[in-house]
């Protein structure tokens, strides 16, 4: 047996999300992540040996282990994001692929939504262009902690340092304008492997760490006291039997923040407010228990709780509304319509809506507003005011990416239509 | 209250993080997903059933879902697809299972539909393509409309492009291109009459995952999965055991050899690996260590073409 071991004690886990067409070298960079980390095992690394010897190459493509489906390797699709996974040592990955191709908005917008990171790719020859400034608005939009701006293929452009301090700089004025967080610019070439996994021997000028250095120390998960708990009731459990004839808890996972024994909360839309006497946390009692673990909430009184209600700190409750004005990312081929009649899903509860106003559409080319669309087509951007016919607990998507977001669907098939992110009241 | 957290949930303590409040070990971040996808489950459907094979990612997924609504039962039934070429063992760990927990079985049978000739006995004896009838006629005759998989997305290029609820037609069918954009954690289930939903909670997991997890919830498994002396015979590259279901055939000898299995499955197509490890210790180090995946090491039926398990997607198999 071979003594190669890799330490399986508890680890992290980053997920990220990657935004590049393909001529920036995104599937050459996912391909070399995982093949320089040691992801790809020799099974797979044959096939795509045969895969690409069958049509001709000489060298395998590691493109190919991110084309997986019939539909995409004979008709050139791509579709929409594929989940990658891979580990070091150091922490667990799990990668949002999102192919770089003309439906790149709603991809990507799906890809960030779960996102503690993005990696934009631009090309060194070509710089910050129009689409590093789409993904840039689009990772600011979903509110993405961390972007790692890529600067790939310096060896076309002899490694130089002005040609990426320029680009690491005029993105960066960018992102500020943008209100991103955080920027980390590292000089790469994947096709080379430079700068992505190890240190290049071409860039001695350049002192940051590697993409993946990168990736295994970025801080992942928030500080749980930052925000206030928002706890969606997803279901109430009630055994009914001998040994539990009177337990009554409200399972869900906390949203956000912090929930102790003693806390005194408040359930929203009904707003009755009890005191938490108990914290099962999936058959353990607890004292306190903070996002994202799923638990067990049990309540000193006896109150009319069931699935769709929220349940939070009584001093930080948000305010319900029957209007939601948000920004949406529309999804589908059916246009979305002033008018429309459609289904809005917020955490776990499922309202009925109406589509009252599409104030604008953003241009993501030049971020500047296009008034009064009247629809919104698949890929738009774009301002809703929804009326709903039920108050939501709803939160700004600024503070709370989870109790801030919400979906639209079709109430005829079911459809997810649209995804949303709730603005914070103008008043 | 300001007394520190407790923390006892998260597997050694990981760097703290803020306030005091550690940062929650990958697996308890997956373990949390997996109970919060039971739940939707639960709280959105009329009748969901688990998918239960006797494996190990089946047993996860049983534990994960016994966890999510204690101290009450769970509010699922199981299905077992029984291919008529079981292990003795898995069948035996399942019913014990299904004893021990209070649960209702359903048994969709590859051999009864066999014997009334409703399907004909592949040439190469391989009996994993044949569950998509039983399995997607039980799914209709019994009107599930959730269907619990334990797929991982890790295993296979296919499933790395599936998502957490996967919509399936009434013909449960998979549409690649058809699939509903996944956000945040809104999983959209609806669904019309006639059609159901995959429902896979382990997708964020991979193989080492799930058998960390197994070793951290001290979870008992069918012996098969550790290293045991074993009647096997070569064929196709992999060792298969040898049994009353057609192997070995002329021309193919058998030997004892040391083995154990990485997944469980039909005995005419699931291939056994060279091994010592015989705790869960071992069995990680040497998974951790291995440089083949798990379908790669022991699926016959994978290699079938490039596309094999899309293919088998496409018509309704998990």
């Amino acid at each position: 047996m071979t003594t190669t071991t890799i330490d399986t004690s508890a680890t992290s886990l980053l997920r990220f999300a990657t935004a590049g067409s393909v001529d920036d070298g995104k599937s050459t960079l996912v391909g070399r992540l995982l093949h320089d980390s040691k992801s790809v095992l020799a099974d797979q690394l044959e096939a795509v040996e045969t895969a690409s010897r069958n049509r001709g190459q000489q060298a395998p493509d590691l493109a190919l282990l991110t084309d997986g489906l019939r539909a995409e390797r004979e008709q050139g699709i791509t579709i929409d994001v594929a989940y990658r996974y891979f580990a070091t040592p150091r922490r667990r990955f799990i990668l949002a692929d999102t192919p770089g191709h003309v439906q790149y908005t709603r991809n990507m917008v799906t890809g960030a939504s779960t996102a503690e990171l993005t990696i934009i790719l631009v090309d060194a020859r070509n710089g910050v262009v129009e689409q590093t400034r789409r993904h840039a608005a689009v990772a600011a939009l979903l509110r993405v902690p961390h972007i790692v701006l890529a600067v790939n293929k310096m060896d076309l452009v002899d490694h130089a340092e002005p040609v990426f301090a320029r680009i690491a700089e005029e993105f960066t004025a960018y992102a500020t304008q943008l209100g991103l967080p955080e920027v980390t610019a590292i000089p790469i070439s994947a096709l080379n492997g430079d700068n992505v996994v190890e240190p290049s021997a071409h860039m001695d000028w350049y002192g940051g760490p590697t993409v993946l250095e990168h990736l295994e120390t970025v801080p992942v998960g928030t500080d749980p006291s930052d925000a206030p708990a928002r706890f969606p009731v997803q279901y109430v459990i009630r055994p009914q039997t001998a040994a539990h004839p009177d337990y009554r808890g409200y399972a869900g996972q906390i949203a956000s923040g912090v929930l102790r024994v003693g806390d005194r909360v408040s359930v929203l839309p009904s707003g009755l407010t009890s005191t938490i006497t108990g914290i099962d946390a999936l058959g353990r009692a607890m004292d306190v228990a903070w996002a994202p673990q799923s638990v067990t909430l049990l309540l000193a009184d006896d109150v009319d709780i069931s699935r769709g209600d929220l349940i939070t700190p009584t001093a930080a409750a948000p305010t319900t509304t029957q209007d939601v004005e948000a920004t949406v990312c529309h999804l589908h081929e059916r246009p979305l319509k002033v008018g429309d009649r459609v289904l809005l899903k917020h955490t776990t509860r499922t309202v009925k809506a109406i589509v009252k106003d599409i104030p604008s559409r953003l241009t993501l080319e030049d971020l500047s507003q296009d008034a009064s669309p009247g629809a919104l087509a698949i890929n738009d951007i774009g301002r809703v005011v929804i009326r709903t016919a039920e108050p939501l607990p709803i939160d700004a998507y600024a503070d709370f990416r989870r109790t801030g977001s919400f979906l639209l669907m079709d109430p005829a098939d079911g459809t997810t239509l649209t995804a949303g992110m709730a603005e914070r009241p103008a008043s | 209250m300001t007394t520190a957290p407790v923390t006892e949930t998260t597997d050694n303590a990981p760097p703290a993080s803020g306030r005091g409040y550690p940062q929650l070990s990958h697996l308890d971040v997956l373990e949390s997903e997996a109970v919060h996808i039971f739940r939707e489950v639960a709280g959105e459907f009329e009748r969901p059933v688990i998918l239960f094979s006797g494996g190990k990612d089946s047993i996860v997924m049983l534990h994960l879902a016994l966890k999510a609504f204690a101290p009450a039962p769970v509010p699922f039934s199981l299905l077992h697809v029984d291919t008529g070429h079981n292990f003795p063992e898995v069948i035996d760990y399942r019913d014990r299972t299904v004893a021990a927990h209070g649960l209702r079985l359903h048994v969709a049978s590859v051999q009864e539909y066999i014997d009334n000739g409703r399907l004909r006995e592949r040439p190469d004896g391989t009996r994993n393509p044949l569950q998509t009838v039983p399995l997607t006629e039980k799914i209709a005759a019994e009107r599930f409309d959730a269907v619990f998989g334990g797929g991982r997305r890790d295993e296979e290029k296919a499933r790395a492009k599936e998502r957490v609820f996967s919509l399936r037609d009434e013909f449960s069918q998979w549409d690649p291109r058809r699939q509903r954009p996944e956000l945040w954690q809104l999983y959209n289930g609806r669904h019309a009459p006639g059609e159901h939903v995959r429902v896979f909670p382990l997708s964020n997991w991979t193989e080492l995952d799930v058998w960390q997890y197994i070793a951290r919830e001290k979870i008992e498994l069918p012996r098969i999965y550790y290293a045991h002396e074993r009647e096997v015979f070569r064929r196709g590259g992999m060792w298969l055991t040898a049994g009353e279901w057609d192997g070995p055939k002329e021309g193919e000898t058998t030997e004892t050899r040391l083995i154990r299995y990485r997944t469980v499955g039909d005995m005419s197509c699931t291939g056994a690996v060279d091994s010592d490890a015989a705790t869960i210790e071992q069995v990680i180090a040497e998974i951790a260590a291995s440089r083949l995946t798990e379908r790669g090491a022991t699926r016959a039926d994978d290699k079938l073409s490039e596309a094999a398990m899309e293919d088998r997607k496409r018509e309704g198999y998990f």
